[in-house]
This record gives structure tokens, sequence and C-alpha cells, in this order.
């Protein structure tokens, strides 16, 4: 069995070449987030509790809309629902491990490490196998936090003229580039897509996000049963 | 302080999803079928973000004519279908929407 310490390595090494997309990620974060009128302080606050590229950049672009606080929380509750899964998938790889270390995993459980870990897992059965989660998790959170300070940095020096807003919808159809390849996957994608926009000003309280996400995940939901049936 | 209290708030339920799961399942809950749709979820979500951000103006109107990030997300889109590469869409569509408004 490798040491605790080689795992964990293994994870580093493993996500590496994963942490390139979120350096401009994190830099756009900062950069926008300043711009917004949050002071550095609480943004860097935002990166080191919340530890979540979407949920921060929904965060702001619904802060930035005037979406009251409790709309602002449960859309990003909606954006990480996706987490149920994840969570649901390594249960049944850390359900022996004492409360502490689920803590751990919860807060450094983010798609990059959750991907890799979760392939590394299926082919190893050693009891240390978690600390492959823990060294992709810490490796993106280093690189979260450094280039986050680094956006604030430049979120002081760079002029709003650039439009650097138009890199929010940017960076999330980057994170979908795979999808478009996959007809139910467009599918989807359209509808959702169109749902928030001509409900951007009707749907109440700035809701479209759930709403959209909602539908979208409905129509995936019949469309997928569809398929399965033929 | 609320701006805190909102950061917070925000930070606890991206944490009890992420926990919510490990911590309360002893064998897995969701069949094939529940995550198969929860795969969706990207998918389902992002675009919500995307769209009002490119079709609609400051004041929340929807505008397609002389709107240059119609045409900067489709080439990003373009590219990324191509190359596969998130750096690749990110700058090729931050490139094409400042040569539009500051060149064009």
């Amino acid at each position: 069995m490798k040491s605790n310490l080689q795992v964990f390595i293994k994870g580093i090494i493993d996500v590496s070449p994963f942490m390139i997309p979120v350096v401009p990620f994190g830099l756009i974060f900062g950069i926008l987030a300043i711009d917004i009128g949050f002071s550095p302080l609480a943004t860097m606050g935002m990166s080191l509790i919340i530890f979540g590229g979407a949920s921060q950049i929904v965060l702001l672009q619904l802060f930035s809309g005037g979406a009251s606080s409790l709309i602002i929380v449960s859309s990003v509750g909606a954006v990480n629902s996706r987490h149920l899964l994840y969570g649901a998938v390594i249960s049944e790889h850390v359900s022996d491990l004492r409360l502490i270390w689920k803590i751990i995993i919860s807060y450094f459980l983010i798609d990059q490490a959750f991907a890799l870990s979760n392939e590394y897992f299926k082919k190893n059965q050693d009891r240390n196998k978690y600390f492959h989660l823990i060294g992709g998790g810490v490796t993106c959170w280093v690189i979260w936090q450094s280039s986050t300070f680094l956006g604030i940095i430049l979120g002081e020096a760079i002029p709003e003229k650039l439009g650097l807003n138009f890199a929010v919808p940017l960076t999330f159809l980057a994170l979908l580039v795979n999808d478009f390849r996959k007809v139910i996957n467009v599918i989807v994608i359209i509808i959702s897509g169109l749902v928030a926009t001509l409900g951007y000003n009707f749907i109440p309280y700035k809701a479209y996000v759930i709403v959209a996400g909602l539908t979208g995940l409905f129509v995936a939901w019949i469309l997928t049963n569809k398929i399965k049936k033929i | 302080m609320s701006e805190w209290v909102l950061i917070v708030s925000c930070g606890i339920i991206t944490f009890l999803t992420r926990f919510s799961m490990i911590a309360l399942l002893k064998k897995e809950m969701f069949n094939d079928r529940a995550r198969q749709v929860l795969s969706y979820v990207p998918t389902a979500i992002f675009p919500a973000i995307i769209f009002p951000a490119i079709f609609l103006d400051d004041t929340g109107l929807i505008q397609i004519e002389d709107n240059p990030k119609i045409l900067a997300a489709l080439i990003a889109m373009i590219i990324g279908i191509m190359t596969k590469n998130i750096i690749a869409t990110i700058f090729s569509g931050l490139a094409s929407y400042w040569f539009l408004i500051f060149v064009v």
C-alpha cells in the first residue's frame, strides 16, 4: 500500500493539467468582484468561504442585478445541486471515515477533483485512497486563492470599459464545450437559455436561474426517458 | 455587514450540498436514472447565466441588433467545439468582442 503522502501527491499530479483553466476563471472572478464594488477582503472571503467558481460567479451576477439574498442563496444552491451527485458517488468510498475527514473532503469536493478521484477510487481499494481527493482539492484551492488574489490586484487597475462582464457568459460557455455535440444537451441548453432570457423580466425575484435550470432538468428527464424507451 | 451574511450563507449552502450526501448515505441512494438526470445539472443551469448575459442589455431588455456579444459568443462557441479547450474558448470570445467594440 502506498503511503498517505504518496497518494496525496498522486492526486496533485493527476489534477494539475486541469488547473490551467482555473487561473483565468479565478482572475475574472477577482476582477469582477472588485468592479461590482466588493472590498478586496470580501472578495478573498468569498473564495475562502465558498470555494466554488460557479457559485461565486452566480453570486456576483445576481448581486449586481439587485436580487435579494434569499434568491442569491437559493440560486447558488441550484447551481450546486450537481454536488449532491458527487457526494452520492463518493460516499461509498468514504463511508468508514471519521466525521472530521468527511467535513474536510466535502470542502474540497470540487468538479475537477471529483472527476479524477472518482476514477482513482474505482481502480484502488487502499484504505487511504481518499488522500487522492484531498491532494487534488488542495491543489485547486491554492490555484483558486492565488488567482483570486491576483484578480483583486488587477481589478483595481483594469478600467471598466474593457467590458470584462462579458467574460462571465464566456467562462460558462467554455464549461459546456463538450455538450455541443450531443443532441439532448443542445436542446436542454437552448430551452434553459430561452426561459432565462425571456423570463428575466417576468419571473419574480430574479429567480430566473432556478426556474430555467429546473425547466432544463425537466426537459433532460423527459428526453432521456424517451430515448430509453426507443 | 449584510454582505458577509450573504457570503457565509452561500458558503454554507455550497458546503451542505457537498456534505449532505457524504454524511447521510451509507450505501448508494440514487438509482441510475436519478444519476443520469443529475448529470444534466450543469447543462441545464449554465445557459441560464450565459443567455441573459449575451442577449440582454444593461437595462434587461432583449437586444438582438447591434449587439457584438452575440457574434463574439458564436465565435467562442465554434472555437470551443473545434478545440474543446476552455482557455481558447474564453479568449477567442473576449478577443472577438474587443475587436468588435474597439476596432470595427
